[in-house]
């Protein structure tokens, strides 16, 4: 029951990250895009965002029920990111709303976009932050050592945590670049997220490298983790050997194909991520771990847990075929 | 601020914020589908306009529902990770089972808001009821988890741990079946209350209307029927907080002494430090007859509890008269609207009628917020009743009055923009629906 949950996390983080990521990534991609796509962007994400963002709901809501005390010790120690975080993911839906649906276009569109795009760029950030807090190690649960700035300062803001922030920034623009290549009207737009997507490719390959070497530099050895984990090496090579392929599609996009070796790449990274470390979700500053073993529910919660999420899959999926196809209607 | 002081007040401005839209996201579906039914069987445009414009308003509340409701998940964390730490197996069952009825709802919802002309009519009429059953649902299970902190069930409490969990007896502990019925009316009363009233205030600027018409007898005919049965699930939520919270009960009605047979005391201020009520009106046994079904019966006062386990009396009490009064205000405006509909149309397009309903668009929200106010506040000093105090469940981070600082101001804006942006939204109501422009 445990293996189940821990995969069910698993892959709600996954899906988080590739839908919600072309979500974020959207309002990315548009601020240099600038005002022609905007209509297309807003179409593009208007009717899935908020479905989107239940994975995010769900990965919560397992840690909560199936691992409390990652879920108490991540909201105590991290709780000024995950402030941020959230009051960008309150800014960020509504003023996409408010934009989409207020009645007309005169200053307030101005300032909804601001709020949209600036949002957009600030949530992914420190998603990726508390992301690589949660492993840093820099974490005190113990109440009588150090002070405020111990606590609630440092095991966040380090160069290895803001890497990491920037890494996750510029994955979600990719995403999303590769995301509306697939949407885009006519051919010359498509080319021009083609060209984003090339240079986030890039941009993110790059900074995915730095967030090792800064690892490395900050103490925390990454790489020999990674070399112990055969998952991670796999995944690894996963990652790399799609750049040619998908390098290929951008060439002779064939939407379909590109979105599914996107989504696999990314898939890849994350439990690549998930697989250095497995089972430890927190490292703390003494040395100790809190892992999914010494942390899980009694067995009746995991129980009660899976039945929820299986009746859910089960009502879910056709559901959402069922939304697909009304909206491929609605494109034809 | 004190930390505990401002960790309380943030989870009360977010989940104020947050039982606003929940209300709306429950209610609206409904109506809406039932306008789209009315649509379907008579073929009156009006029906299908007023169906499609309120589909509009709730694109935009579902969106600020959805948002404010994952703050909620973390803050609940982020404020009392001591809470959910130990609560977390035990109440996590009804919150997975939250998500699922979410999900298909935002699904549903989705199908509803772009399918219009895409699908078969019924089929579309459809999603439209899943979306109203899965919202109810949604909000009866995290009113179940939240029934839980009042009246824990399914654990033991060992070494300050719980041990031997049950998540299926802690959902169905025994106050969930009361505070579920009542939620859901409140919803439905709330909401309907206050779609009829923004009608009917329009209407009132433009007599005969016939979008809004159709609009403020659908709203009030629904909400008539919920706000008739509201008192009868609070008098059953208020024979059930007598047996499981009689803290809570005492603090409502300010009894500090314990009496049989007990007074009720309606409205007065209450006074702490001289246990007693200043200015009510006393009606003597009445309090024995509600709690417990007789007017002998013995009522515990506060007396019984230790001073440092009692709820505030002057905030509980006072919410508990806003709402009780609320609540007969709008049970007894249904009344007349069933009276008038029957015998006397005439009068339901009168100016003074028509003004009143306008006048009470806000009433079900303030009666849902203090009734909130009632039930959290009335727990104090407890998080989960009787086992965990809210002090010991507060996260060790300090400075915590800046979210709540930062968190209001949010939720401040929102509310402004929301408000200016519905204006702007009914502005246009005469262009974009037929019906809207036609009078009869
Ligand atoms: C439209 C809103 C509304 C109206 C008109 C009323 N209530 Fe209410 N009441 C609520 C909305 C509400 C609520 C916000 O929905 C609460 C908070 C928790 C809950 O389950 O329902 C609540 C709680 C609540 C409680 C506390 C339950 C608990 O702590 O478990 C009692 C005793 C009552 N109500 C009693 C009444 C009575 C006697 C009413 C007479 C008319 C009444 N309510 C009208
Ligand atoms: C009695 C109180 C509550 C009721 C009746 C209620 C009901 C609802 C409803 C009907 C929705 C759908 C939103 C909409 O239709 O606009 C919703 C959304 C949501 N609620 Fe609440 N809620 C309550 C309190 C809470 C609490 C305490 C939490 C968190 C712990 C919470 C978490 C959520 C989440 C996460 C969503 C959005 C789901 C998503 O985006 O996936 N709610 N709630
Ligand atoms: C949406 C409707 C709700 C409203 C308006 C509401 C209102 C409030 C208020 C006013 C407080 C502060 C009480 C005080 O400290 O004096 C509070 C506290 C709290 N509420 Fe609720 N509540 C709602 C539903 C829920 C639900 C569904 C849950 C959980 C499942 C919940 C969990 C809490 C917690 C954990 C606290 C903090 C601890 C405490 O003060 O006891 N609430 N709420």
């Amino acid at each position: 029951m445990l293996a189940i949950t821990i995969i069910i996390l698993g892959v709600s983080f996954i899906l988080y990250t590739v839908l919600g990521g072309a979500d974020y990534g959207a309002g990315i991609i548009e601020t240099f895009a600038g005002r022609r796509a905007e209509k297309t962007i807003s179409k593009a994400i208007a009717p899935v965002w908020e479905a989107n963002h239940v994975w995010l709901i769900l990965a919560i809501v397992i840690l909560f029920t199936g691992f409390p005390k990652i879920y108490a010790t991540i909201s105590t120690a991290l709780h000024i990111p995950l402030m941020v975080v959230l009051i960008g993911i309150v800014l960020r839906g509504t003023s996409f709303t408010f934009r989409h649906y207020d009645v007309s276009h005169d200053f307030t569109h101005k300032y909804y976009t601001v709020l949209f795009r600036v949002s957009s760029f600030v949530t992914p950030f420190f998603l990726g932050i508390t992301l690589g807090a949660m492993i840093f190690g820099n974490i005190t649960t113990d109440p009588d050592s150090g002070g405020f700035y111990e606590h609630f300062i440092l095991p966040w803001l380090n160069w290895f945590c803001i890497t990491m922030g920037v890494f996750s920034t510029s994955l979600f623009g990719y995403i999303a670049a590769v995301f509306m290549i697939g949407e885009a009207g006519y051919e010359i737009e498509q080319q021009k997220y083609v060209r984003y997507a090339k240079r986030l490719l890039l941009l993110s390959i790059g900074i995915g490298i730095l967030v090792f070497l800064v690892a490395e530099g900050q103490g925390h050895h990454l790489v020999k983790l990674f070399f112990k984990s055969s998952l991670s090496i796999v995944c690894l090579s996963v990652v790399v050997l799609l750049i040619p392929l998908i390098y290929y599609l951008f060439n002779h996009p064939n939407i379909l194909y590109l979105r599914a070796a996107v989504a696999v790449q990314i898939a890849a990274i994350m439990a690549g991520w998930f697989a250095i470390q497995f089972p430890v979700m927190i490292n703390e500053k003494n040395g100790a771990h809190l892992t999914f073993y010494n942390t899980q529910a009694p067995p009746e919660t995991f129980y009660q847990l899976l039945i929820a999420l299986f009746v859910g899959l089960v009502l879910i999926i056709p559901a959402f075929y069922f939304l697909f196809k009304v909206f491929k209607k609605t494109k034809d | 601020m004190d930390d505990l002081i401002a960790a309380r007040m943030q989870m009360a401005v977010s989940l104020g914020f947050h039982i606003v839209f929940a209300c709306i996201g429950m209610t609206m579906p409904i109506l809406m589908a039932f306008s789209e039914w009315k649509w379907l069987r008579t073929k009156k445009q009006e029906y299908l306009d007023v169906a499609k414009a309120w589909s509009k308003g709730v694109a935009i509340f579902f969106a600020v529902g959805a948002v404010s409701g994952t703050v909620l998940s973390f803050e609940l964390g982020l404020l009392f990770p001591g809470f959910m730490e130990h609560a977390g197996p035990i109440i996590g069952m009804p919150f997975s089972w939250e998500g699922t009825a979410f999900f298909i709802e935002a699904i549903a919802l989705g199908i509803f808001l772009y399918g219009w002309n895409k699908l078969n009519r019924w089929v579309h009429w459809m999603s439209g009821v899943v979306v109203g059953i899965s919202g109810v649902l949604s909000g009866i299970f995290v009113v179940s988890a939240n029934a839980w902190m009042n009246s824990p069930a399914g654990f033991t409490w060992q070494n300050g741990r719980p041990i031997n969990i049950d998540p299926v007896a802690a959902m169905f502990n025994s106050a969930w079946l009361s505070q579920a019925i009542h939620m859901s009316l409140a919803a439905f009363v709330s909401t309907a209350f206050a779609v009829a009233g923004v009608h009917a205030y329009l209407l009132v600027k433009d007599r005969n209307n016939l979008f809004h018409r159709t609009a403020v007898k659908m709203a009030l005919s629904f909400g008539a029927i919920a706000a008739l049965l509201q008192p009868i699930s609070g008098d059953f939520s208020a024979k059930d907080i007598a047996q499981r919270q009689p803290a809570k009960l005492a603090a409502l009605e300010s009894l500090y002494k314990t009496s049989k047979p007990a007074d009720l005391v309606i409205g007065g201020i209450p006074n702490d430090t001289e246990e007693r009520v200043d200015y009510a009106l006393h009606i003597p046994g009445f309090l024995s007859f509600l709690a417990h079904g007789n007017f002998e019966a013995e009522v515990t006062g506060l007396d019984k509890f230790p001073k440092d386990e009692r709820p505030p009396v002057l905030i509980t009490h006072i919410a508990f008269q806003v709402m009780v009064g609320i609540g007969m205000l709008l049970a007894l405006t249904s009344l007349l609207f069933l009276v008038f509909s029957k015998w006397r149309r005439r009068t339901l397009s009168r100016k003074w009628w028509l003004s009143f309903i306008a006048l009470l668009t806000p009433m079900g929200f303030i009666a849902v917020e203090a009734g909130w106010v009632v039930t959290e506040v009335g727990r104090q000093p407890w998080i989960i009743y009787g086992v965990m105090k809210t002090k010991d469940a507060v996260s060790r981070m300090p400075g915590l009055q800046y979210s709540f600082y930062t968190i209001s101001a949010v939720y401040l804006l929102l509310t402004l923009i929301i408000i200016w942006m519905m204006r702007r939204q009914i502005a246009t109501v005469k262009t974009n629906y037929p019906s809207a422009s036609l009078n009869q």
